[in-house]
């Protein structure tokens, strides 16, 4: 029998983020009996309907309203969970940006082991959980060890744990609001900028060229237009694009990006991490052009060419030209 | 102000095919190429810049062995004030919070008003940042993407969020940031300015000279070990496409028709 098990249950305008039943299959995966308890923070009728909403697939949810965590301020919700929860409990929460925020810093806190996005877990085996990792840009795994006699924070990579198929339960919600006392933090919210409109809505397109790091240098882009626009199709791109500062952010495909849903999705040079995934939906159908064969694009992609884009798009496209202007 | 940045030297996977060794205990290091991690670079880039209208010194420390001399010279040549190396027989095979141990060790021997590390390295967990912040009891900020200094010993900065938004917020010094990429536009390090530090002297501290219980760092201290490298089961994988370039253009175009993506 390993520890109890919490789940920190991060939430939008009265919604529960995904990652809460993740979490549930997640804790399963620790434990097959764990029946995890799901902790819910925040303020106001919001809080109050994600508790309602967790009673469905949760048997104990609690629940720590105060106004103050009206907004997820990692330092307020860190001291909140260190005053909550029992020592040698087992954390889990999601890795997006509020995980990376709070957890490596809970993990000090309650002198608990962490291990940080994880995809898979094997199962306890003595005083160590057995997870598995991704390194380098997603190339390579690695089995890692956690010992979690101390208890553990382990913050588990949206998407990959699929939610089971649990029976409804009729979860009691647990009102923990009073036990946690005077909350001040020292770095304050001040508000959220929303991303300008670029020229086009990527997010609309059916069909999209994409471009990574494999594109090189600014004067290279033109590669991709020329293409994007024999095929009648619009450029987008990957993190490196934007960080260079040769596409704007709204052409960015990714969790930090847009999220769009394509028919047909090139991705030239772009290796495929699960943030840049992450931003794709809808199921297109991806063609993947990479030098690299053993980029994580090509297990995802439908279609594979291992060449370098550079060299491949300006043939693709004169052939489209061609194309198109033998059929007019 | 004065401000420390955390760095590591890492395998680059963008110029690397990442492949497992013989033994399949370890990535093969032979023939890789090492640089300094990416957002480790933006964020000594940043300190340059806060340095340049506020004042101050920018440290560079690295836990890691002679081999990891390279990076700090690397970004003394870009204009950081001092490069520190944290090397220990005990330090090796720690886990992020070892790391974080060593860290936190050094940075109580001097006094910065401002640690930042990059948001995540190649075969990191995006840790070590948020757990020294603790370890020192400084409030801390992860994914930052704008850096503002503000009169009364704060700073307003941005984080990187859901949708391409940016969340601000006021945060009081001393604090530890993780730095995202695309924060600024780092420089350019030529060979001219590496040759210019190439003699300066790298000051080296070991467990000892900071304090540091042995025990509490490296393989003894670690309660995060990794135990394999592994290629995970391909899923169902792309169909790939061969021949000359001519003829996989001609295959690949006529696909797309088939599925909408000629317009």
């Amino acid at each position: 029998m390993t520890a109890r098990i919490f789940a920190y249950v991060v939430h939008k305008s009265g919604v529960a983020d995904d990652s809460a039943l993740e979490m549930i299959a997640a804790a399963r995966k620790i434990d097959p009996a764990a029946s995890p308890t799901a902790v819910v923070s925040g303020w106001g009728p919001e809080v109050e309907s994600v508790c309602e909403s967790l009673r469905a697939s949760y048997g104990e949810v609690w629940k720590i309203a105060k106004e103050k965590l009206a907004y997820p301020n990692a330092e307020l919700v860190r001291s909140a969970l260190v005053t909550v929860l029992p020592q040698g409990s087992i954390v889990l929460l999601p890795h997006n940006h509020f995980g990376i925020d709070l957890a490596p810093g809970l993990s000090i806190r309650l002198n608990a082991a962490f291990v940080s996005d994880v995809v898979g877990i094997d199962g306890a085996e003595g005083p160590w959980l057995k997870v598995v990792r991704q390194e380098f840009g997603g190339q390579v795994s690695a089995h890692v060890r956690c010992d979690i006699s101390t208890g553990a924070v382990i913050s588990v990579r949206p998407g990959a744990f699929k939610p089971g198929e649990g029976a409804p339960v009729a979860g009691l919600v647990v009102d923990r609001s009073a036990d946690v006392g005077e909350l001040s933090a020292r770095r304050r919210y001040l508000e959220t900028i929303v991303p300008e409109a670029g020229d086009v809505d990527i997010s609309k397109e059916p069909v999209l060229v994409s471009i990574g790091r494999g594109i090189q240098e600014q004067d290279n882009v033109a590669i991709a237009q020329e293409l994007a626009e024999a095929m009648g199709a619009v450029v987008s791109c990957s993190r490196p694009v934007v960080d260079a500062k040769w596409l704007p952010k709204s052409r960015q495909v990714g969790s930090s990006g847009q999220t769009v849903k394509p028919k047909v999705y090139l991705a030239c040079g772009i290796s495929g991490s699960f943030q840049h995934l992450a931003g794709l939906k809808g199921s297109p159908f991806i063609v993947a052009i990479n030098k690299n064969p053993k980029a994580p694009i090509f297990q995802v992609a439908d279609v594979g060419i291992v060449t370098d884009m550079l060299e491949f798009l300006p043939e693709l496209t004169s052939r489209i030209r061609a194309m198109k202007q033998v059929s007019v | 102000m004065e401000i420390l940045v955390c760095a590591r030297r890492v395998p680059d996977s963008s110029e690397n095919e990442i492949q497992l060794n013989r033994a399949g205990n370890d990535i093969e290091r032979e023939d890789l190429v090492y640089s300094i991690n990416e957002p480790d670079n933006y964020a000594v880039e940043e300190a340059l810049q806060i340095v340049a209208k506020a004042g101050g010194s920018v440290t560079v420390a690295t836990v890691g062995t002679d081999e990891d001399e390279e990076i700090l010279r690397r970004e003394m040549a870009m204009g950081a004030n001092r490069g520190v190396l944290l090397s220990d027989e005990a330090f090796s095979e720690s886990d992020g919070r070892g790391i974080a141990t060593v860290l936190k060790a050094f940075a109580q021997k001097n006094h910065y008003d401002l640690i930042l590390t990059g948001v995540q390295a190649e075969d990191g967990g995006a840790q070590v940042g948020g757990m020294l912040a603790a370890m020192l009891d400084y409030p801390f900020a992860s994914l930052v993407n704008s850096i503002e200094v503000l009169e009364g010993n704060k700073l307003k900065i941005g984080r990187e969020i859901e949708g391409g938004s940016k969340e601000l917020s006021e945060i009081d010094l001393p604090c530890v940031l993780s730095i995202q990429t695309g924060i600024n536009e780092p420089r350019y390090v030529g060979m001219r300015g590496i040759r210019q530090v190439a003699s300066l002297e790298i000051p080296t501290y070991g467990a000892s000279d900071l304090g540091i219980d042995k025990g509490s760092v490296g393989a003894a201290g670690a309660k995060v070990k990794r135990d394999d490298y592994f290629i995970p089961a391909a899923g169902k994988g792309a169909a790939m496409l061969q021949g000359s370039t001519e003829e996989i253009a001609g295959k690949l175009i006529e696909l797309m028709k088939a599925k909408g993506g000629l317009q």
